[in-house]
C-alpha cells in the first residue's frame, strides 16, 4: 500500500516533448513508473522514443486518458501555459495531477483552486503542486522529480514542502525507508496540503510513522498540528526550515516569507511540540528521532 | 510605495491624486507652487508608519514645502533612507474608511476587508470593534462583478451619499488587483473628502513576482534600484536567487528549503565558534554548472563580512560531479579573486566521482567534509579563526 500513487498508476505527461519533460520521463521510466504516453496539441498522433520505450503523443488529455486509460497527469508546461493545462486535465476528469512547473503566478493558481472546488471538478481530482517534486511511492512508481535511487520502499511516510529537503531526508532515513514521500511545494497556494497527506498516511496500513517537513511563511504547520491532535494517531516526527530567516524576505520559496509576527519557524516547531509532535534542530537531528520511534514500535 | 500604487490606481480608473515625486527640495518646492494652496509632503519608503516618524508634514506655502522636503529627505524611517518626497494638494478628509482585497493563503482565495469607521486606524479599529471590520470572501472563479461590488458596499455599510461611488471604486480596485496580479491592494485611507467625494488618499500594493515575470515586463519599473543591496543587486542580474543578510559564513545551495535549512545549521554551529552566523541566502538551483557556481561564489567572497564559505549540495538531480567541476571551473574563472576558505559537503548522486575530483582538485582553499552538520561546524570554525 502506499498513498496516491502505486504500481498500478498509469501516468501521462503534460509538456513531455520539451527539456524538462522529457529528461523527467526518461528518469520516471528508470523508476518503475508505467508512463503511458504523453500530451502536445501540436505534436499529436506522433510518438517519442524516451528511456528505451515508444511513447505516444496525443492531442489533448482527454484523448490519452480514453486511449491509455491514465489516471494521474505530471506536468512540465511552462509557467505561462499551467493555469490551462490544469483545468484541461481537470475537465478531462484525471485522478491525480501532479504539477511540477516553477513559477506559476498566485492567482493562477487561485483559479484552479476554485475550479476544483466546484461541480466543474467532476471526476474528483487531487491537485499536487504546484513547484514541488511530486510524488514517489519508492519501488512501484514515481510521478514527480524526486530521484527513486535515494532510499528505497519502507515504512515511513513523508510530506514535505521542499523538494530538496525531502531528498536529504530521504537519504538521512535510507536504512529504514518510505510508503510514499510527497513535496506538496512551496508556493503560497498548493493542492494538497500537509493535512491532505497526515489524513492520507493515518488511514494507509503499510505507513508505520510520519515525517513531516515544513518551512517558513504561512500557517499550514500551524493547521497540521491542531488536525494532529484530533486525528493522527500514528507517531510523527516534525523539522522545520528557516529559523534564521529574518522578516519580510522571501527565502527561495515564493511562500517562504515571514511577514510580522506569523509564518515564523518558532511558532511552527511550538505548534507541533504543543501537540506531541518530536521536532528536530535539523534534518540529522529529525532523522534520529525518527529512528527511535521505529526502533519502538 | 504610495505614488506607485497610485500610478497603478490611476492607470485601472481608482479615483486618487497622483501629486509629484520630488528627490529634493527644490524640486519640492517648485511642485508646492505648481499645486497652489496647502499641500502635504510624505516620505515615499516601503515601510508603514511614515506620520509617526516624521515623515508626513503639512506645508502651507511653498517654502514651507521647502523646509519640509529638506528635514524629510535623508532621514531614516524603520532603517530605509528616505530618496524621494510626494507633493500632493492637502484635501483634509471629512471621513477616513479602509479597503483592501489580498490573497488569502489559508483559505486558497482571496479577501476583502473593508471597513467605514477608522481607516489608518484599522489596526485599532480589529482590536476594540472587530465588528467593524468587515471580512468578505472573494472566489477567484467568480471574481468581482458589479453585483458582487455592490454586495460589498452595502457589507461594509458605505454611506450613502457615497455609495455609489464606492461600487465603482471597489470595481476599479478588483481590476486593479486581478490585472495587476497582486497579492495585496490596499487603500487607507478612503477619504470622504468635502462634497462627498470618495479618493484614495493613501495605498498599497504587492505584486505577485511570479506574474510580473510571466506576464508583466513593465513592472521591472517599479524596482527600486537604490533601495536594493549591492550584492542583491549584483546577483539579481546574474539570475541568482540570493538574499543578503548579516553574518560571516557565506552560502552556496542547491534548493531553497535545503539552503534555508543550511543557514539553521550553520547558526547553531556558530554559537561554539563565536557566534558567526550565515551570511546569506544562495539557491543555485538544479542546473549547477561552472559557470553558475562561479557567479554563486563570485556574489558570495566579495561580501566583505565573509570570512568563509559553505556549499552545501545534496545530488537529487544535480550530479555531484557537475557540482565538484562546477567547483574547480569557479576557482579557475576567479583565480586570485578567490581568498577564502571554501568548505564542501556533497552527497547523494554520483556523489563518490564528486569528492574524486575535489580530492584530485587538492585546493589549499577547499576542504571537503561528508556530513551536513559537520561541514557547517568546519564552516563556523573557520569563520571564527
Amino acid at each position: 500500500m502506499s498513498i496516491y500513487l502505486n504500481k498500478d498508476s498509469k501516468i501521462i505527461v503534460q509538456g513531455m516533448t520539451g527539456g524538462m519533460g522529457s529528461k523527467h520521463t526518461t528518469l520516471m521510466i528508470e523508476a518503475g513508473s508505467n508512463i503511458v504516453g504523453g500530451v502536445n496539441a501540436r505534436k499529436a498522433g506522433t510518438t517519442v522514443e524516451l528511456g528505451g520505450q515508444e511513447l505516444p503523443v496525443y492531442g489533448s488529455v482527454k484523448e490519452a486518458m480514453a486511449e491509455t486509460g491514465a489516471d494521474v497527469s505530471v506536468v512540465f508546461v511552462p509557467p505561462a501555459f499551467t493555469k490551462d493545462a490544469c483545468l484541461e486535465a481537470i475537465d478531462a476528469g484525471i485522478g491525480l495531477l501532479v504539477v511540477i512547473t516553477e513559477g506559476v503566478p498566485v492567482q493562477d493558481t487561485a483559479e484552479v483552486w476554485s475550479y476544483l472546488q466546484g461541480p466543474t471538478n467532476h471526476g474528483g481530482t487531487r491537485m499536487i503542486g504546484p513547484n514541488c517534486p511530486g510524488i514517489i511511492t519508492p519501488e512501484e512508481s514515481l510521478a514527480g522529480i524526486t530521484p527513486h535511487t535515494i532510499a528505497g520502499k519502507g515504512p515511513i511516510g513523508l510530506v514535505s514542502k521542499s523538494g530538496t529537503l525531502t531528498y536529504q531526508m530521504m537519504y538521512e532515513l535510507k536504512d529504514h525507508g518510505f510508503s510514499t514521500a510527497i513535496g506538496i511545494g512551496g508556493d503560497p497556494i498548493v493542492g494538497t496540503t500537509h493535512i491532505d497527506a497526515l489524513a492520507a498516511f493515518e488511514a494507509d496500513p503499510d505507513t508505520k510513522a510520519i515525517v513531516m517537513i515544513g518551512e517558513i511563511g504561512g500557517d499550514a504547520e500551524e493547521r497540521a498540528a491542531a488536525y494532529i491532535k484530533d486525528h493522527v494517531t500514528k507517531p510523527v516526527v516534525g523539522y522545520v526550515a528557516g529559523f534564521t530567516a529574518p522578516e519580510g524576505k522571501t527565502m527561495g520559496h515564493a511562500g517562504a516569507i515571514v511577514s510580522g509576527s506569523s509564518g515564523t519557524a518558532i511558532a511552527k516547531k511550538e505548534a507541533l511540540e504543543a501537540v506531541g509532535v518530536k521536532v528536530g534542530k535539523t534534518p540529522s537531528e529529525t532523522a534520529e528521532l525518527m529512528r527511535e520511534i521505529l526502533q519502538g514500535l | 510605495m504610495e505614488y506607485q500604487a497610485k500610478e497603478l490606481f490611476a492607470k485601472h480608473g481608482v479615483v486618487t491624486t497622483l501629486g509629484v515625486v520630488a528627490e529634493t527640495a527644490e524640486a519640492a518646492k517648485a511642485a508646492a507652487e505648481e499645486l497652489g494652496g496647502v499641500t502635504v509632503i510624505k516620505a515615499q519608503v516601503k515601510a508603514g508608519g511614515r506620520g509617526k516618524a516624521g515623515g508626513v508634514k503639512i506645508a502651507k506655502t511653498a517654502d514651507e514645502a521647502f523646509e519640509h522636503a529638506s528635514n524629510i529627505l535623508g532621514m531614516e524611517i524603520k532603517g530605509l533612507e528616505v530618496k524621494r518626497v510626494l507633493v500632493t494638494p492637502a484635501t483634509p478628509p471629512e471621513e477616513e474608511y479602509y479597503f483592501s482585497f489580498l490573497l488569502d493563503r489559508s483559505n486558497r482565495q482571496y479577501l476583502c476587508i473593508a471597513s467605514v469607521e477608522g481607516g489608518v486606524e484599522i489596526e485599532e479599529v480589529a482590536k476594540t470593534n472587530p465588528d467593524a471590520v468587515k471580512k468578505i470572501p472573494i472566489d477567484p472563479g467568480a471574481g468581482v462583478d458589479a453585483a458582487k461590488a455592490r454586495e460589498i458596499a452595502t457589507e461594509a455599510k458605505f454611506p450613502e451619499p457615497v455609495f455609489e461611488q464606492a461600487v465603482t471604486m471597489i470595481e476599479a480596485l478588483y481590476t486593479v488587483f486581478v490585472e495587476e496580479d497582486a497579492t495585496l491592494v490596499e487603500v487607507n485611507p478612503l477619504a470622504r473628502l468635502a462634497g462627498d467625494k470618495l479618493e484614495a488618499l493613501d495605498g498599497k500594493v504587492s505584486l505577485d513576482d511570479n506574474a510580473s515575470e510571466v506576464r508583466h515586463p513593465d513592472h521591472e519599473a517599479f524596482v527600486i534600484k537604490d533601495e536594493t543591496d549591492p550584492l542583491e543587486a549584483k546577483a539579481k542580474a546574474k539570475g541568482l536567487n540570493y538574499v543578503k543578510l548579516d553574518g560571516q559564513v557565506g552560502i552556496i545551495g542547491n534548493g531553497a528549503g535545503l539552503v534555508m535549512s543550511t543557514l539553521d545549521v550553520v547558526a547553531y554551529a556558530g554559537e561554539a565558534h563565536g557566534g558567526v552566523k550565515p551570511a546569506n541566502f544562495l539557491d543555485i538551483g538544479g542546473g549547477a554548472n561552472a559557470q553558475v557556481m562561479a557567479d554563486g561564489l563570485d556574489v558570495i567572497i566579495h561580501d566583505e563580512q565573509v570570512k568563509a564559505v559553505f556549499v552545501n549540495v545534496f545530488g537529487g538531480i544535480t550530479a555531484c560531479d557537475e557540482v565538484a567541476n562546477g567547483i574547480k571551473g569557479a576557482l579557475e574563472i576567479l583565480g586570485d579573486e578567490a581568498t577564502k576558505p571554501i568548505v564542501v559537503r556533497l552527497d547523494g548522486n554520483s556523489v563518490e566521482e564528486g569528492r574524486r575530483i575535489l580530492d584530485e582538485l587538492d585546493h589549499p582553499l577547499v576542504t571537503q567534509v561528508p556530513t551536513m552538520d559537520g561541514a557547517a561546524d568546519k564552516a563556523a570554525e573557520l569563520a571564527n579563526a
